[in-house]
């Protein structure tokens, strides 16, 4: 087909590990050249090192992209991202495999690449603009524009190392924002910033996306995948582990990585999480009736239940839960103002039991993780463990629709239906809606 | 997107084996950065130093009264007719310009990890760019030589002409040894520690201190071996009118020259592929 824009066919990329990696003395290679001759095999090829010195980066990556397409390249850290985008851009060369590309490709791996602290922003934007491949009279055309886009105008003759970081990452995005060719290609670019400057740079995406441009982003913010992404490459160890509709990878990747954690008991107090002050004894999730390890869907009220030692004398202590959904959004943070018999009064030492309860219908489906926090005097965190917990929220039988249900919770509300006219009792209303 | 068909290029990405093709024309469409990246050093060069572009003739000026005091006064060094300062300054601005190019080639592919990791380019446009910027001083340190001249009432005579492809023989010999040096460089970083001796040897090894009239005449063509030796006395003759008429030893320069910088820019683009990894 001709709207293929990237075919990629059985692309490896293979790396020799250890302090070598980095770069070979002299003495190095004279020892190499020597032994050259005795590694041939017998076609003549020279062995390729092997062993324990080297591993694949990337293995067997096939895959195809089509003209229009934005694809999300998703996975843990080393699973190959950040390589195969090197190899598609160019960068770097494939050890095997083939790529063809239709179109200017351009990537973006950083933002602001060959920024000179020294240099004007007036300066920057030529300089990184050619950088990354475009024309002086393109630049100089869309330089006003990028300048507005930065939000940099007073300044745009100011060396930017006075420019203060939000300033300088603005400006940066703002070249790159700008490029127009067919194939982008883009690494994490949107990790760095603060809220609204990666607010921006998503709607820039989003943007460029809709205009039917190709791309391939590598991010690990999966909402931001999901957004403006149809499809995603899951990369996991070098390889293909599924390449399908975003939302689809997405969940199976979270689901993945997320081992379930739902009951832990720390016998032994000196293996514990603690410390001198207050130490785990026990951390679990449970349904609130019935076998406590019992599964649970969004219809289930849950309890959170923490065994814990005070170790110092009167404190006044108090739990607090963040409790995050596998977006990485924290749902919501909760403590014990309601409890009535410890809440406010000082705690002896010993073994206290704290419990949450969550009522159903208030978390979505999903694997959802729980932060623990000990809090001192309502106000000074002594004690912090994160993940505590990690427990899955399985969906219900429904009928009807069946795709993900949206939203970090699903509370089940009241809702009113009334039945106000009969149709030919109001043909105005009627006719307007036919016309919308 | 426009409907317009517009030429779309094709690019296939492969491994590739042995030695690859130069590809000059992709390096042409990419003149406008060469001049961007080699425009950035020439402004940031001279930043936030006190002397500013000075130090473009505080070098070789020194030099030369070095020179001048120890070769020329106390060891009555011969100079082919000239005043031996100017004798040696019509050198040491050749030379300054090769000794920079040559060390800021070799260095600019080490120096530029950030850009090698991150875009790509040909990687070719980054020694040239940074040997490039260099010419800006050249231009100051020779308004100095031809005020000297002035001052020494030399007046040149017709060859002054062949200064600029004296100029580009320098520049020629600066990248092909420049593009060896920076290749290896990313590999091996031993290079780095060998430039500066390489460089002062090299020094030694060109008439500079010295007229090359000390040689037999039938060893000098050999002599032009050293490109740099051809273009040292190829000044004296254009600018000073010594009778050093370079002949077969600018020919014997131009050849070592040529041949520095073809070897270089293939075995450049033979380590090409690897220094994304490596740097």
């Amino acid at each position: 087909m001709s709207d293929v824009v990237i075919r990629a066919q059985g692309i490896g990329k293979r790396f020799r590990i250890g302090q070598q990696q980095l770069y070979r003395t002299v003495r190095e290679t004279l020892t190499d050249a020597f032994l050259t001759p005795f590694r041939r095999s017998g076609n003549g090829a020279r062995l390729e090192p092997r062993g324990p010195n080297t591993f694949w980066a990337l293995r067997d990556i096939s895959f195809e992209v089509k003209q229009g397409d934005a694809i999300g390249v998703i996975g843990p850290n080393g699973a190959g991202k950040s390589t195969l985008l090197k190899i598609l851009s160019r960068i770097t060369e494939p050890t095997t495999g083939v790529v063809d590309i239709r179109g200017r490709l351009s990537s973006l791996l950083e933002v602001g690449t060959g920024f000179h602290s020294e240099l004007s922003g007036r300066e920057n934007i030529f300089l990184n603009g050619a950088i990354l491949g475009m024309r002086r009279a393109e630049i100089a055309r869309k330089f006003d524009e990028m300048v507005a886009f930065a939000e940099v105008e007073r300044f745009i003759d100011t060396p930017v190392k006075h420019y203060s970081s939000g300033m300088y990452m603005r400006l940066a995005f703002a070249v790159a924002a700008h490029l127009e060719t067919e194939v982008l290609v883009v690494d994490e670019v949107l990790a760095v910033g603060d809220a609204q400057f990666q607010k921006k740079c998503l709607g820039k995406m989003g943007e460029v996306t809709r205009q039917g441009r190709t791309v391939l982003f590598v991010s690990h913010n999966m909402s931001a995948v999901q957004t403006l992404c149809q499809r995603a490459l899951w990369l996991g160890q070098g390889r293909i582990v599924e390449d399908d509709l975003a939302d689809r990878v997405i969940s199976n990747y979270l689901r993945s990585a997320t081992t379930t954690q739902t009951d832990r008991i720390w016998e032994t107090p000196s293996e514990a999480p603690g410390n001198e002050a207050v130490r785990l004894r026990r951390a679990r999730v449970r349904p609130a009736k019935g076998d406590p390890g019992g599964s649970i869907t969004v219809q289930t009220p849950i309890v959170l239940e923490f065994e814990f030692w005070n170790l110092e004398p009167d404190a006044h202590l108090n739990l607090s839960l963040h409790v995050i959904n596998e977006m990485g959004v924290t749902l919501f943070n909760t403590g014990p103002v309601k409890e009535t018999v410890w809440h406010g009064r000082p705690f002896p030492r010993g073994l206290f039991r704290s419990a949450c309860r969550i009522p159903g219908n208030l978390l979505n489906d999903g694997s959802h993780r729980v932060h623990l926090l000990v809090v001192k005097n309502q106000s000074v965190v002594i004690f912090r463990q994160e993940d505590v917990l990690a427990f899955d929220v399985s969906d219900t039988a429904r009928t009807g629709w069946l795709g993900k249900w949206p939203g970090a919770v699903r509370p089940d509300l009241d809702w009113s239906t009334e039945f106000l006219a009969e149709e030919n009792g109001a043909p105005a209303l009627a006719e307007e809606q036919s016309v919308r | 997107m426009s409907a317009v068909v517009q030429e779309t290029p094709q690019i296939r990405i492969e491994p590739s084996k042995g030695w690859s093709p130069l590809r000059l024309r992709e390096l042409w469409e990419y003149h406008e950065l060469l001049y961007f990246l080699a425009w950035r050093d020439v402004k940031i060069r001279y930043k936030q130093t006190v002397f500013g572009a000075a130090w473009a003739i505080i070098q070789p000026f020194l030099t030369m009264v070095v020179f001048s005091l120890f070769f020329g006064k106390l060891a009555k060094m011969p100079s082919d007719g000239v005043p031996y300062p100017i004798f040696s300054f019509a050198a040491l601005v050749p030379w300054t310009l090769f000794n920079y190019g040559l060390t800021q080639a070799s260095n600019s592919l080490v120096g530029s990890s950030h850009l090698i990791t991150k875009v790509y380019f040909p990687r070719l446009i980054i020694p040239i760019a940074s040997l490039l910027s260099g010419v800006v001083d050249f231009l100051i340190a020779f308004g100095l030589l031809l005020a000297m001249m002035v001052f020494y009432g030399i007046i040149p005579t017709i060859h002054v002409l062949w200064v600029p492809a004296l100029v580009l023989l320098t520049l020629t010999t600066a990248l092909g040894v420049g593009l060896w040096l920076s290749a290896l460089n990313v590999q091996y970083r031993d290079v780095r520690f060998t430039l500066g001796f390489l460089a002062q040897l090299w020094m030694f090894a060109t008439p500079i201190a010295y007229p090359s009239s000390l040689l037999p005449e039938r060893w000098r063509t050999l002599y032009g071996l050293n490109p740099m030796a051809g273009v040292v006395e190829g000044f004296r003759w254009a600018l000073l009118g010594t009778a050093t008429r370079p002949g077969p030893m600018i020919f014997a320069s131009a050849a070592a020259s040529l041949v520095l910088l073809i070897t270089g820019a293939f075995y450049f683009r033979r380590m090409e592929r690897n220094f994304a990894d490596v740097v």
